[in-house]
């Protein structure tokens, strides 16, 4: 059982590194919605500096590269954020 | 469906910060029973009758490990599925949200966690979704989509009794659903009417929600999911 979701993880470390490049750029449903009935311009800019803005890795100069970067950074982020906080956080007490 | 910070009012964004915050402190409370398995601590006890020790402590379970190992994949595909979008009608995109599927594989409320997770990680490092508006996308995402979009799939397996087709209805509508609750929030901010947003909302979630049905239904059938006899 744990060897398919082994599995599953070296796939989405694929899909972040090499499918993200032919992600579709169209904005996304709420993006398009906004945009259309004129709510867009309420957006404010995000408070913090964050480290990969857009799922680009800030200075990286390859476009592609950055996105790649970003996505394999993100997935393995969230990988060992979930599996050791979540430990963590139950075993404590 | 990411807000953005600026679409909700602050009454809004808070309270549903507060929402995310109680219902993910309870999915914790309530999942970490099924991690543990209470063992006795050995107790080194003198002939002068003095007991040092004793008492239980809690033991990660061989299904708590499995559990949480499966949570962090789950969580990592998400992560990695939602950067790619896909191209539905005329020049808008959309992105499995994954609720559903992570519902399936995982329960409920270790999807509810999971997805926050994914959530915390794109606003934080990838700045996708407000910072303030953390809650509002947790509450629509986390709890709609993941958490009622479950209970959705448990109710259409049981008319239904096929799985796939069962996980595709759920996921498409759960994306419906999750919009729908995004546009009440800006309705009720004052952002925009609930007579002109929710229609537009719902119309584009209607088709990106058949890409979300899809793609679960494709990593169910990949994982060669079964639904267990005693859940």
């Amino acid at each position: 059982m744990n060897r398919r979701y082994t599995f599953l993880s070296l796939i989405s470390l694929i899909i972040a590194g090499v499918f993200s490049l032919f992600a579709s750029s169209f904005p996304d449903g709420l993006e398009k919605v906004a945009g259309e009935k004129g709510f867009i311009i309420k957006a404010l800019e995000y408070p913090l500096d964050a480290v990969m803005p857009n799922y680009s890795f800030s200075g990286v100069n390859n476009e592609y590269l950055a996105t790649a970067l970003a996505g394999i950074t993100g997935t393995t982020i969230i990988f060992l954020l979930v599996f050791f906080v979540t430990r963590g956080l139950l075993i404590k007490k | 469906m990411h807000l953005p910070d600026g679409f909700l009012g602050s009454g809004t964004s808070s309270s549903l910060i507060a929402v995310a915050a109680a219902v993910g402190v309870a999915a914790l409370s309530k999942i970490r029973k099924s991690f543990f398995a209470k063992q006795k601590k050995p107790v080194l006890a003198t002939p002068e009758g003095i007991t040092i020790g004793g008492g239980e402590t809690a033991q990660l379970t061989k299904y708590g490990r499995e559990k949480i190992f499966k949570m962090a994949t789950v969580g990592a595909f998400v992560f990695s599925a939602q950067m790619i979008n896909f191209p539905v009608a005329n020049g808008t995109s959309g992105h499995l949200l994954g609720g559903v599927l992570a519902g399936i594989l995982l329960g409920p409320l270790e999807a509810m966690l999971v997805l926050s997770s994914v959530l915390v990680v794109q606003s934080l490092f990838f700045a996708d979704g407000g910072l303030v508006a953390l809650g509002a996308n947790i509450f629509n995402m986390g709890v709609i989509g993941a958490i009622g979009g479950y209970y959705l799939y448990r109710i259409i397996k049981k008319y239904f009794k096929q799985v796939f087709l069962a996980a595709f209805f759920a996921a498409w509508i759960s994306v419906v659903l999750a919009s729908a609750a995004a546009s009440v929030e800006l309705a009720i901010s004052g952002t925009i009417p609930l007579n002109t947003v929710l229609p537009a909302m719902t119309k584009v979630h209607l088709l990106i929600g058949i890409g979300e049905g899809i793609i679960t239904v494709l990593v169910l059938g990949g994982l060669k999911y079964k639904e267990k006899r005693d859940e």
